[in-house]
């Protein structure tokens, strides 16, 4: 099978250790993983604030199709090529087609459905707690499967998240321009995240945990935040 | 008409405001979890979903046809229609009706429509009182308040600050009210029965009309908007165009639908229904204001209509996590939340300040289109309305920077500059950004850029293997 990565922009150029962590895994469970290089950004970013994203259609066609799945660590990246571009390429048969033709697939998703493995080798002694970001949890609809992913993992102790399914206050630039709410829904979400004893925050897109992770780190509390990938990884 | 702030700045107060925060996140999470049992009961809530959406949506495609059938069903059943294209039409019609019937004060049945429209302010202007009756809108109009939820007006009050407002601002209120529920409920109940027997003109909205027989359909929890629609001699009904309904046998899955989805009750308490008049029971005169404010146009969009399939049931406002923080009353509108966030923009054009942040007030967390019970698919329409607020004059440094950001995106080799640019300059990385991004920096550290790219990674070592 050949498996594509699109890392996603702010993987590549922020979270590179979650890209890697891709790669060790599915090296690691026998697969090959090709990183096309001319592959850029997916164009949520500019979709969701109302910008044009259609010219970022185009380029990622030619990037990946042709590819037996493409795994893409980042659910809100995944679910705006699969969700989003189908809308976009609405107008256009030819373009349509050849979007619905794409195979991508979250991490999560490509692990337990495609590739059929819930126990991926890991082993990682501590105790996390798993966030289902928006978009894995009524984006993507991965449902269980990352937490089926943690639990196989030795050694790892997975508790509960409080009020899990409750958007942390991220969404993308809704950050910057509404703060204040933002950082009121932030303050809730770490509070659960404490509440829970935690070592690590673990969720499957790295903005989400930026967000996070950066108000952990803010406030001191010593709780890292680490992408799913990276887990699943650990040895 | 007191002057709203942008979404993000009138937010931005009330998330400090920790009283505010406590009522809002305990009214919220109780129905919540009301609706979630209530709808857990059904055997098929995506069928009857469906189905609802599927009726609105045919409703609102032959808007103009059930429209004309309503207007004829109403006629024959003894009862008046009038149509008003805009706020000011509809409270022009209001006005000479009250003054025909010689009246100076009318009583009210909860109404979105007549928020919408500002009725209250017209009638004061023209010399009328209008007094409200439902217990939420009464404690809203008594504290000189606007509401701030669309099911629960004054969900941002508690009960201390109620029995507060209604020691100063009602005049019959027993000298001992205490803050308890039933006394509360009890000073309000005397208060307003001697409003509903002095009242010759009673004004009500509808959740819903129905074209084939030209019955309008109130549904409540505390009967008093069954006094206001049978005891009063002229009823006048204000109704959004977009409320109707082919038949009769389609109330009955929206029945189901919004009572669960608003209260989280199998059924409401109170189902009112008139069609036109009958003699020797209720009002002798009924009249009915259809009103378009806007709504032909939002119909006009084919993104942007499936918000008038909306029921006014709440729903999406108690699961969404911007409205539990901001208020409802940072939405500047009569329609707070969610729908609000996509209607109001809609009804009123992207002119102002506040109508171009609305959009823009959600993470897209898409928890409320999973609650809507007609299925309406708030983020996309939210990120529909950002694409037209982008298109305008706008901000143009956003513009700029959204601008330079696809071109860096749309080609590896830029994005591999830029990437190479922020490792050299990552020792300069300031720890507080500036201007609009400096609200980022006051709660949250920055992420530290690597010192290497994936990209450069892989070129480097992972292509290897």
């Amino acid at each position: 099978m050949r498996i594509a990565l699109f890392v996603t922009c702010v993987n590549d150029t922020l979270f590179p250790g979650t890209g890697k962590a891709v790669v060790r895994l599915l090296r690691r469970l026998g697969h090959t993983v090709d990183f096309p290089l001319q592959q850029t950004c997916c164009g949520q970013m500019h979709h969701n604030t109302g910008y044009k994203a259609l010219p970022m259609v185009g380029p990622f066609l030619d990037t990946f199709e042709g590819y037996d799945a493409v795994v893409v660590p980042s659910a809100s990246c995944a679910a705006m090529v699969r969700e989003v571009y189908p809308r976009l390429a609405a107008g256009d048969p030819a373009l349509a087609a050849r979007v619905a033709a794409l195979r991508v697939h979250e991490l999560s998703e490509l692990l337990v459905d495609v590739l059929g493995v819930t126990d991926v080798g890991a082993y990682f002694p501590h105790t996390v707690t798993y966030h289902p970001t928006c978009h894995s949890l009524r984006g993507l609809r991965v449902g269980s499967r990352p937490t089926d992913l943690l639990r196989a993992v030795r050694g790892l102790t997975l508790v509960d998240l409080p009020a899990a399914d409750e958007c942390c206050g991220f969404g993308g630039t809704f950050a910057v321009k509404n703060p204040a709410v933002s950082a009121a829904m932030c303050a809730d979400k770490i509070g659960h995240v404490l509440n829970t004893g935690a070592e690590v925050l673990c969720a499957a897109d790295n903005s989400c945990l930026m967000h996070l992770g950066g108000s952990l780190t803010r406030q001191r509390t010593g709780v890292r935040v680490l992408h799913l990938a990276e887990i699943l990884a650990a040895t | 008409m007191r002057t709203y702030l942008g979404f993000p700045q009138a937010a931005a107060v009330s998330t400090m405001d920790s009283q505010l925060r406590a009522n809002l996140r305990n009214a919220t999470h109780t129905i919540r979890d009301k609706r979630a049992a209530a709808i857990g009961e059904l055997p098929d809530w995506p069928g009857l979903r469906a189905h609802a959406k599927a009726v609105k949506d045919h409703t609102l495609r032959n808007l103009e046809s059930y429209l004309e059938q309503f207007e004829a069903a109403v006629v024959a059943a003894g009862g008046q229609v009038h149509w008003a294209r805009d706020a000011a039409e509809a409270n022009r019609i209001v006005i000479d009706l009250v003054r025909e019937a010689e009246a100076s004060e009318v009583v009210k049945v909860k109404s979105m429509a007549t928020q919408e429209i500002g009725l209250n302010e017209a009638l004061e202007a023209a010399g009328i009182a209008a007094h409200e009756t439902d217990l939420a809108e009464l404690i809203v109009q008594l504290g000189g308040d606007t509401p701030s939820h669309i099911l629960v007006p004054a969900i941002h009050r508690n009960r201390a600050e109620i029995r507060e407002i209604f020691r100063d601002r009602m005049p019959d209120a027993p000298a001992d009210l205490t803050d308890e529920p039933a006394v509360l409920a009890a000073a309000a109940r005397t208060h307003l029965r001697e409003r509903f027997l002095a009242a010759k003109v009673a004004v009500s909205g509808a959740n819903f009309a129905v074209a084939e027989t030209g019955t309008l359909v109130v549904v409540e929890s505390e009967g008093n908007g069954r006094m206001c629609l049978t005891l009063p001699e002229i009823l006048i009904s204000i109704v959004g165009i977009e409320k109707l309904v082919p038949t009769f046998a389609d109330l009955d899955v929206f029945l189901q639908l919004l009572p669960r989805s608003s209260t989280g009750e199998r059924m409401n308490p109170y189902t009112s229904m008139w069609t036109g008049v009958t003699p020797g029971d209720g009002p002798t005169s009924v009249h009915v204001v259809l009103v378009d404010n806007g709504r032909t146009r939002v119909l006009a969009d084919d993104v942007g209509r499936q918000a008038l399939r909306c029921i006014r049931c709440s729903a999406c406002l108690n699961v969404c996590p911007v409205y539990e923080r901001a208020g409802g009353h940072a939405y500047g509108s009569v329609y707070p939340g969610p729908i609000g966030a996509i209607l109001t923009p809609q009804l009123r054009g992207v002119g102002s300040a506040l109508d171009t942040s609305l959009p823009y007030a959600s993470t897209l967390c898409g928890a409320c289109y999973d609650v809507c019970p007609v299925a309406i698919d708030i983020p996309e329409v939210l990120v529909h309305l950002r694409a037209r607020v982008a298109s305008g004059p706008g901000h143009l440094g956003e513009k700029a920077a959204m601008g330079v950001a696809g071109w860096v995106l749309r080609s590896p080799r830029r994005l591999g500059w830029a990437q190479r640019w922020a490792v050299r300059t990552r020792r300069f990385a300031p720890k507080r950004l500036p201007g609009a991004f400096g609200g980022w920096t006051d709660t949250r550290d920055l992420p530290r850029v690597p010192e290497q790219s994936f990209r450069d990674w892989w070129r480097s070592e992972g292509e290897k293997g």
